[in-house]
């Protein structure tokens, strides 16, 4: 870790001075994700800058038959906050399916949103990556890629981005509130992340002392079916392989609105519109499930090691489809229901 | 032999200075003269003569540097120092009371639930926040919930046990 000032922000203002024009100031949150990467050597910071302190985005409130979710709320009181439990009980079981109980104590809404990439190579500083040092090259192309992405790829990265939250977030059709040296702006969730292009460098459209204050989820929270499946190494406490959130809005047995994110996929959570299109007023079959899968993910490309997420993916659909017909057979840590 | 990752001294000449941190440890105040970067794991360990907490991966990935920071367990080793000035942290040294030992404790010894001991005083801490919790209802629930502290030795059937016993007494406040 390389030596830095440590100082407190007490208002997103301050916040936003404090980082000035420098270039290498960074803002800390939980911590989760930003002390392990200096720790590595692999980010440097020459001022931390805790915005813990600042007031007034650590609540989840109610927002125009929406919720707005406070940046620096953590991921265990959004997790369990009974608003959300209740009415975006998707969000509540894709945050629960990541990292662990310590980490989600720890880690902030506004934080979740900017955790880096967990490819082998980008967290080797021996090895090139154009992610970490731009030019230098993509390892993970001719490397080991078992883990890397299968959609919106380019020659430059095929990185994934790793977080379970933003694939609910992604589904639930989230916007993200900022405040910059420039004022205050809005993104949608969908256009917060960036593909890798030639700029894989570059993970979201958040800019250089810009702070996100809140986000807002619009008032569909899916909550009567809704699930969430992450395949992984392990039962817990691992990164998803593929993941896939999917709410449905049924009427009379038919399916009025569909929607499904993947995560582990893509270098932004990836959302199937083009299979929600087709879902739409059609009977929630297996059938149906699949050929909307099919659709999904029609443009992906497998790289040696890791086309067996194709499959795995399509399966991870169709599965979770079926279990968002029955959200209470689903287990602890967003496993597959019995 | 070639290092990895560039090594960082401890103290610095070129105009970092130490900052004064107050702790509040199991129920007493730690004051430290330390540099914004020492990890809240290596101020108990190093400065603080609290090795009780474990080091272990100082990176997130098993558990053993767990305290209850508030009452909530968090991971030291991700959290630095100066961030938790004026919370109320506490380690396995503070878990047993007037020298009785914690139900946890007990439970540990009765149930076999550790081999080398590396990771117990994690798991105590994480078990004592996850029953404070009170999300967890199911053994499978308390496994998912506890899977952040990894047991090299394998113990864990018996650490899970452990901890279901006590929450089925319902006598760990
Ligand atoms: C061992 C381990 C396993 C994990 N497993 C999973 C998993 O399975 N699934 C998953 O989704 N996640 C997982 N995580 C990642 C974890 O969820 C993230 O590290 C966490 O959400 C980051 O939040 P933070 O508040 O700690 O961010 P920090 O580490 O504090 O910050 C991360 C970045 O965001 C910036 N930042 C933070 N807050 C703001 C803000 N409000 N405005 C502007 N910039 C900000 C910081 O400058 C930094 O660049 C895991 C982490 C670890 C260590
Ligand atoms: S996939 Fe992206 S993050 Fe991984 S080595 Fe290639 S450029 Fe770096
Ligand atoms: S030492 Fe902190 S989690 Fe391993
Ligand atoms: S008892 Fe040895 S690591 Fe758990």
């Amino acid at each position: 870790m390389n030596n830095f000032i440590y100082t407190k922000a007490h208002s997103v203002q301050d916040a936003v001075d404090k980082v000035g024009g420098k270039t290498d100031a960074k803002f800390v949150a939980g911590g989760t994700n930003l002390i392990d990467l200096m720790k590595y050597s692999l980010t440097r910071a020459s001022t931390l800058i805790d915005v813990n302190p600042i007031e007034g985005h650590h609540s989840i409130e109610e927002k125009d038959g929406g919720i707005r979710l406070g940046a620096f709320v953590t991921n265990a009181k959004t997790a369990y906050h009974p608003l959300i439990e209740e009415r975006y009980p998707l969000l509540s079981r894709a945050i629960l399916a990541g990292a662990s109980a310590q980490i989600r104590n720890m880690a902030t809404n506004g934080g979740n949103l900017l955790q880096r990439t967990r490819c082998y190579y980008f967290y080797d500083a021996n090895t090139p990556c154009n992610k970490r040092e731009p030019g230098s090259g993509c390892s993970a192309l001719m490397g080991y890629n078992r883990i890397m992405a299968i959609l919106g790829t380019s020659d430059s990265c095929i990185a994934v981005f790793p977080s379970d939250m933003c694939v609910a977030l992604a589904a639930l059709d989230a916007v993200v509130n900022i405040s910059g040296p420039d004022g205050e702006r809005s993104i949608a969730f969908t256009d917060f992340h960036r593909l890798p292009g030639n700029t894989p460098h570059i993970d979201n459209n958040l800019l250089h002392g810009e702070v996100i204050t809140s986000i807002d989820i619009p008032e569909k929270g899916f909550c009567k079916n809704y699930s969430y499946l992450k395949l992984r190494d392990r039962n817990s406490y691992a990164f998803a392989l593929v993941s896939v959130a999917t709410g449905l809005e049924l009427e009379g047995g038919i399916i009025k609105e569909a929607r499904i994110a993947l995560g582990g996929v893509a270098h932004v959570p990836w959302r199937g519109k083009n299979g929600e299109e087709f879902l739409k007023d059609k009977e929630p079959t297996r059938d149906n499930f699949a050929h909307a899968a099919e659709i999904i993910l029609s443009g992906a490309i497998g790289y040696e090691y890791n086309s067996f997420k194709i499959e795995l993916a399509k399966r991870a659909i169709v599965r979770n489809c079926i279990m968002a017909l029955h959200p209470e057979t689903q287990l602890p840590g967003a496993q597959p229901s019995a | 032999m070639i290092l990895p990752y560039p090594i960082v001294p401890d103290v610095t000449d070129d105009g970092f200075d130490t900052q004064t941190v107050t702790l509040n440890v199991n129920r007493m105040k730690i004051e430290l003269q330390i540099l914004p970067w020492v990890s809240l794991l290596d101020a108990l360990r190093e400065y603080s003569d609290l090795t009780g907490t474990k080091k272990g991966c100082d990176h997130g990935q098993c558990g053993a540097c767990t305290v209850l920071c508030d009452g909530e367990r968090i991971l030291s080793c991700l959290t630095l120092a100066v961030m938790k000035e004026g919370s109320e942290i506490t380690t396995i040294e503070g878990i047993a009371q007037d020298g009785q030992l914690h139900e946890l404790q007990k439970a540990f010894i009765e149930y076999d639930a550790f081999q080398c001991g590396y990771c117990t005083p994690g798991q105590i801490c994480s078990a004592i926040g996850m029953l404070r919790e009170g999300k967890a209802k199911t053994r499978d629930e308390v496994k998912e919930l506890m899977s952040g502290n990894l047991c090299r030795c394998g113990a864990n059937n018996n650490i899970i046990d452990a901890i279901m016993d006590v929450k089925n007494q319902g006598n760990y406040e």
